[in-house]
């Protein structure tokens, strides 16, 4: 029989883009949902290494880091399968994904603790450069993956939807419609995707962590 | 140019020094695959770079049959998928090709950056905590190779794979660190045995030995490297 257990936390969009390729493939799982601020016995001994969700628990087996579980996922449920076959494509892909984790989404985290002004001009500046890098890679399609979502929309998840909640808190103006026209048409048709949409945390919800975690005042410019 | 076969046109865009570049190449070197080597100059970037790696503008990039793909552990698997009928470089079972992907993800993202930070260290009590950072992370990958190889030689088992190549192809730059550092002991017998037996059999492997520099040669070129990062700091 098999049995699928995942480590998460609601916020994170780490442990949301495995859901949402569970989801995708129609794999059942269970979902224990974790306190990072008290991190349980399970967590510390499936992930002693990073002790950081999300971890996949297959038959018992453990496995860590978002984006290697996602390949795990799609080699052991290869229905709708969200990297393609082919060598080359797999390894655009493969590239496109850890472009998104090392260059956007780190840019975003370095930008969100900078607390220079002059510092997060410069970040955000570079960050910029990055998301129109990004934004050339969608080609005239409704996804990165094509017609369909794959692994590097799965990756882009924070940008397709917590980046929004992040900069209306922050009053961040980097990806806007009218500098990335193309890429917020991307945002838009992936939270309507009626499987992402199952994924995606409370907007409200994370609004007020957000405004709590990132310290209102001195944060907003 | 080599004769391929089948294999297509097979170039490599790299230089001697880089760990990075060297994972191609013991991959390669695993499938019995020839290629063209193109090495960078220290110190510039050749048209050829630029156009073929626009994005990071970094090597190693692997040209086959004129398209580019870049970044080492994603060459690698290219590598191993292309060339299926060679020896497999990736486990067959998925959860040990994520345990696999896994450890390599780990010595590029938290390894690898303290040997650039006690290497580049401004300060004594930086390095030191950089030299701390990597012994941790050595009883780790001592962990990890005891729980992995099940006895065997290396990480892949019998044969060297993934996780061998993508740590194994540090082992110049971990050595010669140890020197610069004034004897500092990362590969330890007393608490990294297994990696120590594990890096000996490696560096002698038939895939490696034409690859990995020699520890003098790393030193004297960390000197360049080193006098170029200080003077573009002094003069920015």
């Amino acid at each position: 029989m098999e049995e699928v257990k995942l480590l998460g936390w609601w916020m994170s969009p780490f442990s949301r883009r495995v859901e949402l390729a569970l989801k995708l493939k129609g794999v059942g799982y269970e979902y224990i949902e974790q306190d990072l601020a008290n991190k349980s016995q399970l967590l510390l001994e499936y992930n002693p290494v990073h002790k950081k969700v999300p971890v996949l628990v297959h038959n018992g087996k453990t496995m860590a880091e978002s984006l290697v579980i996602l390949e795990y996922i799609d080699e052991t449920w290869p229905n709708n399968p969200i990297l393609p076959r082919n060598p080359y494509e797999k390894a655009m892909a493969r590239f496109w994904a850890q472009f998104i984790e090392e260059k956007c989404n780190g840019g975003l985290w370095k930008i969100m603790w900078c607390k220079d002004e002059e510092e997060r001009g410069r970040l955000v500046e570079e960050a910029s450069h990055c998301f129109r890098t990004l934004e050339g890679e969608l080609k005239g399609n409704k996804f990165f993956g094509g017609d369909e979502i794959g692994m590097v929309d799965i990756a882009a998840n924070f940008i397709g939807y917590w980046l929004g909640v992040v900069q209306e808190v922050s009053g961040m103006e980097l990806v806007t419609r009218d500098k990335f026209p193309v890429l917020c048409k991307w945002m838009d048709e992936f939270v309507e995707h009626s499987v992402v949409k199952e994924t995606l945390p409370p907007r409200d919800k994370l609004h007020a962590e957000f405004e709590a975690r990132l310290g209102a005042p001195s944060w907003k410019y | 140019m080599a004769n391929n076969n089948n294999n297509g046109d097979v170039k490599l865009i790299g230089a001697w020094p880089s760990p990075f570049v060297m994972r191609p190449r013991i991959a390669l070197n695993i499938k019995s695959v020839e290629y063209e080597f193109l090495q960078e100059q220290f110190g510039s970037k050749s048209d050829l770079l630029l156009k073929s790696n626009p994005v990071h503008k970094k090597i190693p990039v692997l040209l086959h049959n004129d398209k580019p793909i870049c970044e080492s552990n994603i060459i690698v698997e290219y590598i191993d998928e292309v060339w299926s009928a060679g020896p497999s470089i990736l486990p067959s079972d998925a959860h040990d090709r994520a345990v696999a992907r896994f450890w390599a993800a780990y010595v590029d993202e938290k390894w690898f950056p303290n040997v650039r930070g006690a290497a580049a260290a401004s300060s004594e009590e930086a390095k030191n905590a950089a030299v701390d950072q990597l012994k941790e992370g050595m009883a780790l990958l001592e962990g990890a190779y005891v729980e992995i190889s099940k006895g065997k030689d290396f990480f892949g088992g019998e044969k060297i794979g993934f996780i061998d190549i993508a740590f194994g192809s540090m082992l110049a730059w971990l050595r010669a660190l140890q020197v610069m550092l004034g004897g500092v002991k990362l590969l330890d017998e007393e608490k990294t045995p297994g990696l120590c037996k594990w890096a000996a059999k490696f560096s002698a492997d038939p895939a490696v030995k034409d690859v990995l520099p020699e520890t003098e040669k790393i030193i004297e070129f960390a000197k360049l490297l080193v006098a170029k990062i200080k003077a573009a700091a002094a003069s920015s």
